[in-house]
């Protein structure tokens, strides 16, 4: 199939960037949207040009590192994928597509496509961690009865691979989904109950500092999110953040 | 309660929905009183005069329903300037419209055109009434309600801005209700979905039942 691609290319942070069309043909239906843009980074080498700058580890859906907006939508038009695993046949022969990089003021481009998500890390190390002293006498995972629908709801929310889809296309470029899922996979668990207070006021309040914009529940991001992270986890969050609230000193 | 709580995101929004709360219900109320002046006029004027003389609802509700209503406004005015301070460079190509309705997407626009609506709902019914009261110390005018509420009805004009401005309440209703119950932190997968389907119904009856209302009294007036 033959496409025409529109680019986002920026040299760097400072750069102002802007939208770039490269012409491509004979990609395979078959071929993943990565391997598409290898085949356009190729290309562009060959013809003395820089190629694209994109994220990319795994290629197989469960890094988190793959974060383009392909024609209007995170991760492009199919549901519950990442953009590694988008396939082309997913575009029409003769299409225009559009490749855009996260749109945040709390996730910076910093070349091309690739954005600085480290606002995802710094939330993650304000409480999205349990204390397990891990000296040699670690307890058995085993030894500790954890009731199925409760283990089944902290895997659900552990799915979260920490893309960023849900904040490149709230509208309201809100983190919520993210901060949610990762308050909720430790707030089901035993492990997790001696620091659930502190936890969900302090990833709130860091989530807040990053400059994330508010949830309006509109649940976008739960249709764009790869892992298909349920709205419920917000609706958790916000609950558990109201108690830690009202009994915090 | 953490000192944090109301300036953090999700107390901001705890508190919109808890505003949400308290205007939904006094939403029902006026609706139930309004449409007892299409039954019976005597009964809405007792009502009305009730509502309109009680000293706990004129000086304890009344101005707690003020407050209700500016903070519901400046807080969602607030946050919506907010968030969209959050993408500062916006997306050459994007398609909302495949992952979320336009009525969850375009609260502000309802809101502002339902705020609006106030301004001269304000204008046609409760400054008269504070005149009548507070300026020149008539209390006691316990008939005057369904004549004033007829007048005002006579107008085409008046009736059709009404009338367009139930159609954004209604719309602002639709994903207003059961937002509130999500962003208040109550989402249940047994208690959710009827929560949404009570939402639609309160929505559509809030609506068409204003509109009704109003068109009702502009035919009968003539």
């Amino acid at each position: 199939m033959d496409l025409t691609l529109k680019v986002w290319r920026q040299k760097n942070k400072e750069d102002k960037g802007g939208i770039e069309t490269y012409p491509i043909k004979g990609i395979s239906e078959h071929a993943s949207f990565l391997e598409m843009l290898d085949v356009l980074n190729e290309q562009l080498i060959s013809e003395g040009k820089e190629p694209v700058a994109f994220d990319h580890d795994c290629r197989e859906g469960i890094c988190g590192t793959c974060s383009l907006y392909i024609n209007g939508e995170a991760h492009g038009p199919d549901r519950k994928v990442t953009t590694c695993q988008l396939h082309m046949r997913m575009f029409k022969d003769g299409e225009t597509v559009y490749i855009e990089p996260w749109r945040s003021k709390s996730m910076p481009v910093i070349k091309d496509l690739i954005v600085d998500r480290t606002a995802f890390e710094r939330i993650q190390q304000a409480g999205g961690f349990i204390s397990v002293n891990t000296s040699g006498n670690t307890q058995d995972a085993n030894a500790l009865p954890i009731a199925k629908p409760m283990a089944d709801k902290a895997m659900d929310a552990a799915t979260c691979i920490g893309c960023g889809a849900c904040v490149a296309t709230c509208k309201n470029s809100s983190a919520m989904l993210f901060v949610a899922a990762k308050v909720s996979q430790y707030s089901y668990l035993p492990q997790g109950q001696i620091e659930r207070k502190e936890r969900v006021l302090n990833m709130v309040e860091q989530m807040d500092k990053e400059g994330f914009g508010n949830c309006t529940n509109t649940g976008a991001c739960e249709v764009e999110c790869p892992k298909g992270i349920s709205l419920e986890f917000i609706a958790r969050m916000n609950k558990e953040y109201l108690g830690a609230s009202i009994v915090s000193e | 309660m953490s000192k944090g709580f109301s300036k953090s995101s999700v107390g901001r929004k705890v508190l919109m929905a808890l505003s949400g709360f308290f205007l939904i219900s006094f939403l029902l109320l006026h609706f139930v009183i309004n449409f007892l002046s299409v039954f019976d006029a005597d009964l809405f004027n007792v009502a009305s005069h009730f509502m309109g003389t009680n000293w706990i609802i004129q000086f304890i509700m009344q101005p707690v329903l003020l407050f209700g209503v500016l903070f519901h406004l400046i807080m969602g005015i607030y946050l919506e300037l907010k968030n969209r301070a959050a993408r500062p460079i916006k997306y050459a190509m994007n398609k909302p419209s495949e992952n979320a309705s336009w009525i969850s997407r375009n609260m502000v626009i309802t809101g502002v055109m339902v705020l609006l609506f106030l301004g001269l709902h304000f204008y046609d019914f409760w400054v008269p009434e504070i005149v009548d009261k507070f300026v020149d110390g008539i209390w006691d005018q316990p008939t005057k309600y369904f004549t004033h509420l007829v007048h005002k009805f006579e107008d085409p004009v008046r009736v059709g801005i009404y009338c367009l401005s139930f159609v954004f309440l209604g719309l602002h209703l639709l994903h207003g209700f059961q937002s509130a119950f999500q962003s208040a932190g109550f989402n249940h997968n047994k208690y959710t979905p009827l929560i949404k389907k009570l939402g639609n119904l309160f929505a559509i009856v809030i609506s068409l039942g204003f509109i009704f209302i109003a068109v009702f009294h502009h035919f009968n007036s003539h």
